[in-house]
């Protein structure tokens, strides 16, 4: 989405299979994406789209004998795939960082917040004690910690939640990483905390000039913060764009639904137009589009046939659908009057 | 405790509302629900040897009513008090202090014996879909739990229409809960509150665990269980987006107190108090378009040991020393139906953050520094 040299990721046909008493559950199916310096790349989607799994498969946190993995995951044009584990290690918590949910269940109870920051300095670097525990003072500091250096001696449990994603993304900052994995990072805390913290990745990004990966089921938050957006669904891909046109302008039924369900805090809706049906399984994912048994503008090839992820027309970005380009217009168009009434 | 209804530990009652309930009703026949001065402290052991006893303050002073047929949205961040506001209005915990009146009855003084049956016109749907449903029953049974403690027959054909009515498949009687979707599941819990035909249903955040498909999938069935049965909600959630869709009226709470309450389109377009302010400008919104937000600084503080007087005094950016932090606000009326506890409520909305620290009672703290029964005209 902007020039190769700033790009730091470029993701192809990225498949994970999970092999499984009951059958083979496909995770996440032939998805493509890059991320750049400088851009919030949202990954929106229903729990169990795979969201999640594309980015453990990205950091290498997969069990490897237990997934099969395939595709290539380019960072900085090498392969992380293929790499050794030992080569891994080297990229994973030091150019690429993560931010998971649950700060709670990510801190060690019985260590010190600093000690374990310090830790992560050293991990990576051959530093002294002191220098570590200063770094990681610095950091807490910079995320927002208040007198940091005596909080950074404090346990987890003495932080409030929002406190301890700061420190977790403390920790992810500790090697200035080139790009911020972010799963689901506001999701345990309150809307107004969220809202700090979202900021705070932001000024983050700028900052440091990293690229972020934000995934969510929060449409909202990937709105406010996304440069890009791609809707998952059953493991795939479904729609990929700028974030404005996503959300003024969406091509996907799926999207369309997605937004369509949500409740607003503009207004009271007369009623909300729900996604009829529940998310398939992935052990056995519907022919043609996974998409299709929900879909309410379903046609003949559908069950058939697999759409690919292109863009429709010119002025358009890449969808996953057999909808013609201008039935979509017309179906977005009515929609969004819809919406506006 | 009946905290369980489908526990089967409850000894069989029998069918026959209490008769005190006929003729109750006479004066306040609008208001189902009437909360006056409620009050729970829940106590702490603090330090290791457990000497000092300390009292969080769950909910404080919390007066409120919920109109027969009526939606009462509670929100509030965690930790605010919606939940044991609730659980109180239903007697599932005891109240410290304070009344609570349920059809124009007194049930705060009650036991557990006079309580049970009330039970029947007051059920809950809670959060946790997967929790909430003991795995060993069916579905059916789950359902038919109500019938058996309360001693009603016919529960089988009664529990299959339930399962139709929530828009699931009757031939699913004899299915395990494990063999349902999140969604199906918090359709079970819909169904077993609905089993008695109550007249108040308390939703505890009953979609906050569901993905937003299907979140819309409930919130339609209980708007459209609500019109078909004449139920009255008391709906808790954290999301104030589900809040707006489903409530008539929403209370505000903050550190165990209502900030503000009144109806809801009121609230949403005219918030007076900076928290309602904070907390509608801090929610994500899914267009596209930058906001002036309003971003509070700091944490919740502990109910432990709440701020004196406004509780929200340390994060407020309209903050006015030796007021706020003085003399505790009371709920006052702004208008139709609407009040707000706050000394500098909001003059008009949307306001930027600079506009809001600029409170218009900022000469006036200048002017008179120790504000006695200051009047605030809105």
């Amino acid at each position: 989405m902007s020039s190769t040299d700033r790009q730091l990721l470029d993701v192809r046909g990225l498949t994970v299979r999970f092999p499984t008493s009951d059958g083979v559950v496909q995770a996440v199916s032939d998805v493509s994406f890059t991320l750049s310096r400088g851009e919030t790349l949202g990954v929106v989607g229903e729990s169990g789209s795979g969201k999640s799994v594309s980015n453990l498969a990205i950091m290498g946190l997969l069990n490897r004998k237990r997934a099969l993995i395939s595709g290539e995951v380019l960072f900085k044009g090498r392969d992380l795939l293929t790499m050794s584990p030992d080569a891994l290690r080297h990229i994973r918590g030091k150019e690429i960082a993560m931010v998971f949910q649950d700060p709670f269940a990510c801190l060690h109870p019985m260590y010190r917040v600093g000690t374990q920051i310090a830790e992560a300095v050293t991990a990576h670097e051959s530093v002294g004690k002191d220098r570590a525990w200063a770094r990681a003072v610095e950091l807490l500091d910079h995320v927002g910690i208040p007198n940091a250096t005596s909080r950074a001696r404090d346990y987890p449990h003495q932080f409030s939640g929002g406190m301890r994603q700061r420190a977790m993304i403390a920790m992810a900052l500790v090697h200035n990483p080139d790009i911020l994995i972010c799963d689901e990072p506001t999701t345990a805390l309150d809307v107004t905390v969220q809202a700090q913290i979202l900021e705070l990745i932001e000024e983050v990004k700028r900052e440091f000039d990293i690229g972020v990966i934000l995934v969510t089921h929060d449409l909202g938050v990937v709105a406010e913060t996304a440069n890009s957006v791609m809707v998952m669904y059953a493991g795939r891909i479904m729609e990929y764009g700028p974030a404005n046109e996503i959300f003024d302008r969406p091509q996907h039924p799926y999207a369309w639904g997605l937004l369509d369900s949500m409740p607003s805090i503009e207004r009271r809706l007369a009623t909300l137009v729900p996604i009829e049906g529940s998310p398939p399984s992935l052990l056995a994912p519907p022919s043609g589009c996974p998409f299709h048994p929900r879909c309410p503008h379903r046609f003949e090839p559908c069950p058939v046939e697999r759409p690919p992820l292109v863009a429709p027309a010119e002025d358009a970005h890449p969808d996953a659908c057999h909808l013609p380009w201008e039935k979509k217009k017309e179906l977005g168009a009515s929609r969004g009057r819809r919406h506006a009434a | 405790m009946s905290r369980r209804l489908d526990g089967g530990e409850e000894a069989k009652v029998p069918a026959s509302p209490a008769p005190e309930l006929q003729h109750s009703t006479n004066g306040t026949v609008d208001n189902l629900v009437e909360l006056e001065h409620l009050t729970k402290h829940f106590a702490v052991k603090q330090g290791v040897f457990a000497r000092g006893k300390a009292q969080v303050h769950a909910v404080e002073d919390v007066s409120l009513t919920v109109r027969r047929g009526e939606t009462l949205g509670i929100v509030g961040e965690s930790g605010c008090g919606k939940s044991t506001t609730a659980r109180l209005t239903l007697r599932l915990l005891d109240p410290t202090s304070g009344t609570i009146r349920f059809d124009g009855r007194d049930i705060s003084k009650l036991s557990q014996r006079q309580l049970r049956p009330l039970r029947r016109e007051m059920q809950m749907i809670f959060q946790d879909p997967y929790a909430s449903l003991n795995p060993r029953k069916t579905v059916g049974q789950i359902i038919g739990g109500p019938f058996a403690i309360h001693g009603v027959k016919g529960a089988r054909i009664r529990v299959q229409e339930l399962l139709e009515t929530v828009g699931l498949n009757p031939e699913h009687y004899n299915r395990y809960p494990h063999e349902f979707s999140g969604g199906q599941r918090q359709r079970i819990g819909v169904a077993r509150a609905l089993a008695l035909s109550p007249k108040l249903i308390v939703c505890d955040e009953p979609v906050s665990a569901l993905d937003v498909s299907i979140q819309a999938q409930v919130l339609n069935l209980l708007r459209t269980l609500q019109r078909d049965f004449n139920l009255t909600y008391v709906f808790i959630s954290h999301d104030l987006s589900v809040i707006r869709q489903i409530a008539d009226r929403i209370a505000v709470m903050y550190l165990g107190r209502v900030v503000e309450i009144g109806d809801s389109e009121s609230i949403y377009e005219h918030p007076k108090h900076p928290y309602t302010a904070a907390l509608l400008s801090a929610v994500p919104r899914a267009t596209t378009g930058r906001r002036e937000r309003i971003v509070l600084t700091g944490d919740v503080p502990s109910p432990i040991a709440p701020p004196s007087a406004c509780v929200f005094h340390p994060r407020c950016p309209r903050f006015h020393e030796g007021h706020c932090d003085v003399e505790t606000p009371e709920l006052r009326e702004v208008g139709t139906a609407h009040a707000v506890a706050c000394h500098y409520p909001l003059e008009r909305w949307p306001m930027s953050e600079a506009e809001i620290r600029q409170a218009e009672g900022a000469e006036r703290t200048a002017e008179k520094p120790h504000l006695e029964g200051a009047a605030h005209d809105v």
